[in-house]
């Protein structure tokens, strides 16, 4: 049901409309009300949806860690985006690779790390995914294909469609997905990667989480085609966009791109359309943004519909719903506590990580040392 | 005269310089509707409009280039760079454009710009975002750089920046914007690269700029109550390098500490050296020393990102010990 940028029918009424659309009759919001429930089994959508609400409470608790100054610099949250992080999550496999940008909490946890090395990576512990070197903003572990998190805009992209590269180079079948902002498709990396690939048929697929933010500054604002997936058009790339707020539709659309990334080598753009609930870091209070905004962001609550879904399809009832929360619930408790008995890194670790030969005379010198 | 803000000396010099000149005008990220990242444009937007007021799509090196682009026909463009850090994006505008306009055309044209962007570390935010790379820019002829560290400063040389006919980056940091200075309203603009001497001493002179000119002051002030009379030179800019006032302090002393939020090797600290070493070789009492950050792309775990940067502390020690050594030798 995605819309598709090889498609002769504009997606909506005009490209300037999104913001009417979101907040009068929203296109996106009805068709999330039709959503069917695909053909995933019901332990899998069970799943999804502690999958969603795990994240929804771990992002809680980072945002309460920062007030309890735990947690220090940026910390952006994905509250909002369950929907699209757990879909995205599920259409790749383990041996796949994910690139994001610092927004990334929900992608670690869904694509496999323990959440209590995410949060132990906020509290910079030792034991966080990053031994508490990288922070909120640089999450990484090959165990699980998370090849980073990226503080800057766009830094990500030429990186991903460089992994397609050695992949296509050693004719593995991995994939490689490159996540963004909407934002970051004004910066040039953006366009010269989607070239690359598209030009060099490399197994990416960039997907575009378009929360309709990027700080203050909406998509209107920002982007000449503010139909962000009709992007990929200029590259000659398939384009399509999905409604974020719909973890099976954003599943569906996700792992059939992968999947023929996977077969043909050829890449392609998902761009999810999603909210972004609060600012856009814990400390942002987001005054800038419209009362309809605020509110149409606060009523497509993806945990929210999903959980009502469920159970009027029968997948759940209350009861179960309550249980699964209750578990996440315990996981964030085990996770903060986890990442509080952590030591932090031990100064005279500082050298340990610069180079990766060691260099015989590295300076090894703190700021009060002389150079003799 | 006023007590404000570093925050609030730049904000009010550039309502003053938009009142002042229609060609003045702001571009950059996040500066109109969001008031800026660290909200030094709050109310221009309202007060000038969008036109006096652009803000950008996340692309630096479109809008930097498209700001040189408008100087060459006579604008003067503020560009506020959300961070340093960001500016790499925006590198080859800057350096190979920006810089290069007036030599390079023989003088026909000139990119009259102001580039301002603060560096800094010390708030955890992880290696890419708390970087000092101002050298970057100070090493390349044709651009000039500045680098206040009080609210006086701050508003002496902005008003000298733009009016200044070359591409002045305009070097601003993350911990200064909230401290307090008086600013005279009636200041004249700062004269681009003259130092100014903050404190005057005879026993050992510190240099420093930006963040670090204001701990030099500190540790002055710790020292002197101890009976130790040290100078204290801020640079205020580091291209053109004032390195008269240096030498001329050290011909005085005997000796010297260069205090610097940036790398050691390569960094403005071993400019500052060779420069003292030219000039002032046969009056130095002990080696110069440079207090700098540890070389190691900076952690986010707070006791690591302590441990790296440069304080008072650090400063403090390497103050003492050079004049321990100036003690064994007079
Ligand atoms: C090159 C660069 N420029 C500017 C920034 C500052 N910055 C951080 S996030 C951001 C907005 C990005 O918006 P978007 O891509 O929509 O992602 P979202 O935050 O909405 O997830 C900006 C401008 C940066 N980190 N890197
Ligand atoms: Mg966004």
């Amino acid at each position: 049901m995605a819309e598709t940028a090889t498609r002769s029918k504009p997606a909506s009424s005009g490209s300037k409309s999104r913001r009417g659309t979101r907040s009068g009759g929203n296109r996106v919001q009805q068709r999330q009300g039709n959503t069917a429930l695909g053909s995933e089994s019901q332990e899998t959508l069970r799943d999804y949806f502690r999958q969603m609400s795990l994240i929804r409470r771990f992002e809680e608790r980072a945002a309460q860690g920062y007030t309890q100054a735990k947690v220090g610099g940026y910390c952006h949250l994905n509250l909002g985006e369950e929907a699209t992080v757990v879909g995205l999550m599920s259409a790749l496999r383990r041996s796949d690779y994910l690139f994001t940008n610092y927004r990334e909490h929900g992608y670690a946890i869904a694509k496999g790390i323990e959440p209590g090395r995410v949060m132990a990576e906020l509290y910079g512990r030792t034991t966080g995914t990053s031994k508490g070197l990288g922070g909120s903003m640089h999450m990484f572990d090959t165990e699980v294909g998370l090849l980073g998190g990226y503080g800057i805009v766009g830094g990500q992209i030429p990186l991903a469609t460089g992994a397609a590269l050695a992949i296509d180079y050693r004719g593995g079948d991995e994939v490689v997905m490159c996540q963004m902002g909407d934002g970051t498709t004004n910066i040039g990396a953006f366009h010269e990667s989607m070239n690359i690939a598209a030009l060099w048929n490399l197994p990416v697929v960039f997907v575009v989480i378009n929360n309709y933010l990027g700080m203050g500054t909406t998509v209107d604002m920002s982007s000449a085609e503010s139909e962000l997936y009709k992007r990929a058009v200029a590259y000659r790339m398939h384009g399509e966009r999905v409604d974020g707020n719909d973890v099976v539709a954003v599943q569906e659309a996700a792992g059939r791109l992968v999947e023929h990334a996977r077969k043909t080598g050829e890449p392609a753009m998902l761009e999810a359309v999603s909210h972004r609930m609060k600012g856009h870091s814990v400390v942002d209070p987001a005054k800038y943004r419209s009362a309809e905004d605020a509110e149409a962001a606060r009523e497509a609550d993806p945990v929210a519909t999903f959980r009502s879904q469920l159970i009027s399809a029968g997948v759940l009832d209350e009861d179960g719903a309550a249980e699964i929360e209750r578990a996440v619930q315990a996981d964030v408790d085990a996770a903060v506590a986890f990442a509080d008995d952590s030591p932090h890194p031990d100064p005279a670790t500082l050298f340990d990580y610069t180079y990766a030969t060691p260099v015989a005379n590295d300076s090894r010198r703190l700021p009060a040392d002389p150079v003799f | 005269m006023a007590v404000i803000t570093y925050r609030q000396a730049l904000h009010d010099t550039l309502r003053e310089e938009m009142l002042s000149d229609e060609n003045v005008f702001l571009i950059g990220e996040e500066i109109g509707v969001f008031e800026g990242s660290y909200k030094i444009t709050a109310g221009l937007l309202e007060e000038f409009g969008e036109k006096r007021v652009r803000d950008t799509p996340i692309a630096e090196e479109g809008f930097v280039g498209a700001a040189v682009g408008a100087a060459m026909l006579g604008l003067r463009p503020v560009v506020e760079l959300m961070t340093i850090n960001f500016s790499l994006l925006a590198l080859d505008q800057i350096v190979n454009h920006a810089a290069k306009i007036y030599g390079m055309f023989g003088g026909q044209s000139s990119a009259p710009m102001v580039l301002r962007t603060p560096g800094g570390g010390g708030q955890q935010l992880g290696a890419t975002h708390s970087q000092n790379i101002e050298l970057y820019y100070a090493f390349v002829p044709g651009l000039k750089v500045v680098a206040p560290s009080t609210p006086a400063d701050a508003r002496a040389l902005l008003k000298a920046s733009l009016a200044d006919n070359d591409p002045v980056l305009f070097l601003e940091n993350l911990a200064l914007y909230n401290t307090k200075g008086e600013v005279p309203e009636d200041a004249p603009p700062a004269e681009i690269g003259k130092a100014g001497v903050t404190r005057v001493g005879s026993d050992i002179t510190i240099i420093g700029y930006s963040r670090m000119a204001t701990v030099a002051t500190q540790v002055a002030d710790q020292l002197s109550e101890e009976g130790v009379s040290a100078e204290v030179i801020d640079l205020r800019s580091l291209r053109p390098l004032d390195r008269e006032t240096l030498v001329e302090s050290v011909r005085k002393t005997g000796c010297a500490v260069i205090a610097e939020d940036d790398w050691l090797t390569y960094g403005v600290g071993a400019e500052i050296a060779a420069s003292i070493s030219d000039g002032a070789f046969d009056y130095l009492d002990a080696p110069v020393r440079r207090v700098a950050a540890a070389e190691v792309p900076l952690p986010y775990a707070k006791p690591l990102e302590r441990a790296a940067l440069p304080s008072a502390e650090s400063l403090n020690t390497a103050v003492r010990q050079t004049l321990e050594a100036v003690g064994h030798r007079r």
